[in-house]
């Protein structure tokens, strides 16, 4: 008997052979070329001893069971155009698992870890699959998330298997199933205490049902449900796109070919309905929103979470004490999310009662969790213990860090600064959490201000899983490792960027707000504006927003600004010069934003809101203007002001500028970012044409600051 | 010069409620429809024999109503082997456009003389039962951003400012008149039921509501808030980006009605009338259909109209009455707002909303209408036209004689 190099060989004296995946020079199993060789070796071994076997366990020597598809190798298709390679190296693999699937004997998955995307489709390609039951046991297929589909017959052969209807939160949602949630959904059949638990139960399984095969082949089978025409089916398929289309405004290509190859793949044979699966799959391919979400949610997401913008020199450390400056929207927010990840905290105030009132946010946080049944009341009772209200500067001796998260007013932060810094242990980090004071500025009230950093927290702080770190001028790379390695603690992704007015976040997402006001104030029909916004795929229209935020807030913002410019010689209003224009005149009109129930809409009782119809008075609101203009205009402004943070040297990585767009103020997800917007857009030639149009057209705030190449050229 | 296609009778049977509690859900759609073609012999005196082709329309052809159900339904009748029979389906215009390939099949010599008309039994089959690649095959439906027809009229009802006032108010008015034509009498080309032993099922509509009110209508839900809520509104204002938001106007009350019913035209060649001596009551004079934005949906009939009247050199002044399927109110209200066709000839006996719309069938029971109230007046010419899935739009310019 040969042993092939990557996976195992074993033949028992039952007559049962074990297949154990163990691809070497890797840590986890992956669906790639080497993959197909040695899958090719084990099903040859198995053909050679078909004459004595009785069945086969497919096993892994990995803590995962497989990880999936290789997305390295993916990439490199996708880069080379190579269409014509993957759809041969899919061919291939779909040949091997309906090869295994129809060999004659038992095969059973032994599932000892996670077995997700091409590892689950294996699975599905057993007759009999066991997991451990075990906390790091999940199955699914998120192809989906990547702007792809499971194409080694995952689509195909959990449609046969649950029915479309219920194969929906696996294929659609892509969700990730625990060992018992799979079970229940029929993902899995058995469940099993430990490793040697599982193999005897596989092999008992197999002695069990020496006829074993896929449900699908016998011809009597039907599928739960039935095929797509059947009237249930029918109606709930017609309903299916518009409920996709809320979530995804058809912007993403993948859903709605997974929900495609689940209806046409239920109506037509097996082999048939392979190809229907792979087609699709090919064209999803092809895609620029697959190149969007690999690019950013997968490659640059992982670059963050391996800490590419963080100083690789510097030893990880744990922040054991935190020590939060007010306990207001903000400062709660950051004591919940500290508290919640093993932290201990300090949540000062003025006043006692203030801080008590902020940590009952946390309070009412954890109740919601512990009647959803999410928390234990020993896990909320801890939790809430970590949490010190304190009115007591002595309090803060001993923590690790301080966020400061007071009002924006420099005046009051300074005071504070040099308040606070000498009840500091000497080491101690000053993070202070604003969206508008520069921190070089800030960092002068502190005695060391290379432990003075920015720590922009997005609201609400529970929610929101991004925070924004801002290097002054003389933060040290201490400082910034730690404050990376707190964000990370507290299971939020950090980006990095350097100080400058409005950083990078609340610049560019000000730029949005700013060009939606002056297609308002140039009279173009309101609706259009917040329609084509949010068809671009913005999670809200620019009027909807500055409401949401509160009108106020941006007056207030603009006041500052001004004073800051005023102070340090410089014109930043005039980035957002129809922002602060408009804020103030909105104000002035009594027209605050969605708490005082009069915006850019009026607001009712019964939750439902207009346009206010004073825009068409003020506005017009009859300007004519082509409809792909008013979505270029909306998305370049943002994706110019973006490069502009490149050129000046504010945003150092592609990474920090498309995952800081996508989690801080909603970019559209198939772009892949603000800045990989270029690529999806058509590339760097498409971009700079289009810029310079709407620069001839509509003024120089689409003007690039320079050539692409050369802003290129500053990226790390 | 051509031959003209002459109409010598245009009949329909009562409609009634299309659900299991209607008076002709008793009635399997092949007995409606010999129904008629029995009911067209006994009125206008024909042999069988000459009718070339019996041309039905049904908009869910399958199962009872499927396999070319005007092949069975002759059959059925007892006419002879020679007649042939066929199905089509053009969603609500199919009985429409059954009336005007008759009347081509006439006109181009192919046949002397021919049935056009439709059948629709929406109780035994109901509406979609068919199923439909547009509507339920995800990849057709996202490529051509399909949205429900009751989102399309909504749509136009927003778009063209129609408050809920103002459809239910045309509602009320479609009863009103079609409660006076039945009381009136007008109808003289309803004809009954019967079953095997000539019992009658039915004899007159029974789906009017004449004790209908702004208050009763008022009080109805809006039929398709939810359906928009779901997703649909949103792919709707992904095009109509001028649209703040979908005004959900339309309910069951000013919305055509789910109903049970079969029509049938003998239209024929003005020398088989001499033959037969027939006398025509009427002869088509152009025909048209044409295909809109498919999302809206329902704005078809003013350009059917217009390209019908192009042809016949006829302009909207010169038809003395409009019959415009009353699938929902603001269809045809954004029908007479783009034609300027006025209120008092536009459906003068009311509509589909009071009468009922039995899809296939609905086309050809327009001709009779329109005929029956031409005839009454002394009108001239008029025009039937319907909205129709997917954009399309039918229309038929009839002369009285």
């Amino acid at each position: 008997m040969t042993t092939n190099s990557g996976f195992k060989y074993e033949l028992d004296s039952d007559g049962i052979a074990v297949v154990t995946m163990d691809m070497p020079g890797q840590s986890v199993n992956t669906m790639n070329d080497a993959y197909c060789d040695y899958m090719d070796e084990s099903l040859a071994q198995i053909k050679a001893d078909l004459g004595q076997l009785k069945g086969i366990v497919i096993a892994s020597a990995k803590k995962t069971f497989f990880a999936g598809g290789d997305i390295n190798k993916i990439m490199q298709d996708k880069k080379e155009q190579a269409w014509e390679r993957a759809f041969e190296l899919n061919m291939r693999l779909k040949r091997q698992l309906n090869e295994l699937e129809s060999i004659g004997v038992p095969v059973v998955a032994a599932i000892n870890g996670a077995a997700m995307g091409g590892g689950f489709e294996i699975c599905l390609a057993c007759h009999y699959r066991i997991a451990i039951d075990d906390r790091n046991v999940a199955v699914g297929l998120p192809e989906v998330s990547l702007g792809l589909l499971p194409a080694a017959g995952g689509v195909v052969r959990s449609v046969r298997l649950l029915g479309i209807q219920n194969a929906f939160p696996l294929l659609i949602e892509g969700k990730r199933f625990s060992a018992p949630e799979a079970q229940k959904a029929g993902l899995i059949h058995e469940l099993a205490t430990d490793a040697a638990d599982m193999m005897q139960r596989a092999k008992a399984w197999i002695v069990a049902n020496p006829t074993a095969q896929q449900p699908w082949f016998d011809k009597k089978y039907k599928i739960p449900g039935g095929e797509a025409y059947t009237p249930s089916n029918a109606m709930m398929l017609a309903g299916a796109p518009a409920m996709l289309h809320q979530k995804t405004r058809s912007l993403l290509p993948a859903p709605a070919a997974i929900l495609s190859v689940m209806a046409e793949s239920s109506r037509v044979g097996y082999q048939a309905a392979m190809m229907i699966e792979s087609r699709y799959f090919s064209e999803l391919l092809r895609s620029p929103e697959s190149t969007s979400l690999i690019s950013t949610m997968y490659f640059q997401m992982n670059e963050i979470a391996a800490g590419a913008s963080r100083p690789q020199h510097i030893d990880k450390k744990k922040v054991a004490k935190v020590g939060v400056l007010g306990a207001g929207m903000m400062g709660r927010g950051i004591a919940y999310s500290s508290a919640l990840s093993g932290m201990d905290v300090v949540l000062k105030d003025i006043s006692i009662e203030n801080a008590e009132k902020g940590k009952d946010y946390s309070r009412k946080l954890l109740d919601k969790q512990l009647a959803r049944g999410k928390k234990t009341q020993d896990q909320v009772d801890q939790i809430l213990a970590r949490i010190q209200p304190s009115e007591r500067n002595e309090d803060l001796s001993d923590c690790d860090l301080i966020i400061e998260a007071v009002f924006e007013d420099l005046t009051l932060k300074h005071k504070l600064t040099k308040e606070i810094e000498p009840f500091l242990k000497p080491a101690c980090i000053w993070g202070s959490n604003t969206s508008t004071l520069p921190i070089t500025l800030l960092a002068d009230a502190f005695s060391d201000p290379s432990r003075f950093i920015g720590v922009h927290f997005f609201s609400p702080v529970d929610k929101m899983p991004l925070v924004e770190v801002i290097c002054g001028e003389k933060t040290g790379e201490s400082a910034l490792a730690f404050i990376y390695d707190y964000v990370q603690q507290i299971r939020k992704s950090p980006i990095v960027v350097n100080d400058g007015r409005g950083f990078y976040t609340s610049r560019v997402f000000g730029c949005f707000c700013d060009e939606g006001l002056h297609l308002l104030s140039e009279g173009v029909n309101p609706a259009m504006i917040e329609n084509i916004a949010k068809g671009a795929g913005m999670p809200v229209g620019p009027l909807s927003v500055l409401d949401e935020v509160e009108i106020e807030l941006m007056r207030k913002v603009g006041v500052t600004n001004l004073e800051l410019d005023k102070q340090q010689g410089e014109d930043f209003h005039a980035v957002h010069s129809q922002l602060q224009d408009m804020s103030v005149r909105m104000c002035e009109l009594g027209r605050s934003g969605r708490v005082s129930g009069k915006g850019f809409y009026d607001y009712f009782e019964d939750g439902s809101k207009s346009l206010w119809a004073g825009l068409a008075d003020m506005f017009g609101g009859n300007t004519e203007m082509p409809v792909d203009d008013i979505r270029d205009r909306i998305m370049f402004r943002q994706v110019v002001e973006t490069l502009g943070c490149i050129d000046r040297g504010v945003l150092m990585s592609s990474r920090d500028a498309n995952i800081g767009s996508l989690f801080g103020w909603g970019f559209p997800t198939h772009t892949g970012g603000a800045y990989h917007f270029i690529e999806w857009f058509g590339g760097d030639d498409a971009f700079e044409t289009r810029a310079a149009e709407l620069t001839a057209k509509y003024g120089s705030r689409f003007a690039l600051p320079a050539p692409l190449s050369e802003i290129k050229a500053k990226l790390n | 010069m051509a031959t003209n296609a002459f109409i010598y009778d245009a009949i329909r049977t009562p409609r009634s409620k299309g659900k299991l509690d209607g008076t002709l859900n008793e009635v399997k759609p092949v007995d409606l429809a010999s129904g008629v073609l029995k009911q067209l012999q006994r009125r206008v005196d024909f042999d069988p024999a000459l009718v070339g082709d019996v041309i039905l329309g049904c908009a869910d052809p399958l199962r009872s109503q499927g396999g070319a159900i005007g092949k069975t339904a002759a059959m059925n009748a007892g006419w002879p082997d020679s007649v042939s029979g066929m199905q089509l389906d053009r969603y609500c215009g199919s009985g429409l456009e059954a009336v005007n390939i008759g009347a081509m099949k006439v006109i181009a010599g192919v046949e002397d003389l021919v049935i056009g008309g439709g059948v629709e039994s929406m109780s035994q089959e109901p509406i979609g039962s068919g199923g439909s690649a547009w509507v339920s095959d995800p990849a057709i439906s996202i490529k051509t951003h399909y949205l429900p027809q009751g989102i399309g009229a909504d749509l136009i009802a927003t778009l063209d400012g129609y408050s809920r006032a103002d459809v239910d108010a045309f509602a009320l008015q479609s009863q009103q008149r079609a409660a006076t034509a039945q009381r009136e009498a007008y109808f003289k080309s309803v004809v009954p039921v019967l079953d095997m032993h000539g019992r009658v099922i039915l004899d007159k509509d029974d789906f009017i509501k004449p004790a209908s009110s702004m208050e009763i209508l008022g009080a109805l839900k809006p039929s398709f808030a939810q359906m928009g809520e779901m997703g649909f509104d949103s792919i709707a204002l992904n095009r109509y980006t001028q649209v703040e938001k979908i005004n959900h106007v339309h309910t069951p009350g000013n919305s055509s009605g789910i109903v049970d019913g079969a029509s049938a035209v003998l239209i024929g060649s003005e020398a088989i009338g001499k033959e037969l001596g027939m006398k025509p009551r009427g002869r088509i004079v152009a025909m048209a259909n044409v295909s809109t934005e498919p999302m809206i949906m329902l704005t078809g009939p003013a350009p059917a109209a217009m390209k019908a009247l192009a042809k016949a050199g006829l302009t909207i002044s010169d038809i003395d009455l409009f019959e415009i399927n009353e699938a929902f109110a603001s269809v045809v209200m954004r029908f007479m707002k783009d034609t300027g066709a006025p209120a008092d000839k536009v459906n003068v006996n009311g509509g589909a909303i009071a009468f009922g719309h039995p899809l296939g069938a609905t086309g050809g029971m327009l001709v009779g209408t329109v005929l029956d109230e031409l005839e009454r007046r002394g009108g001239r010419y008029g025009l039937c036209s319907l909205c129709i899935g997917a954009g399309m739009g039918i229309a038929t310019i009839i002369e009285r004689i």
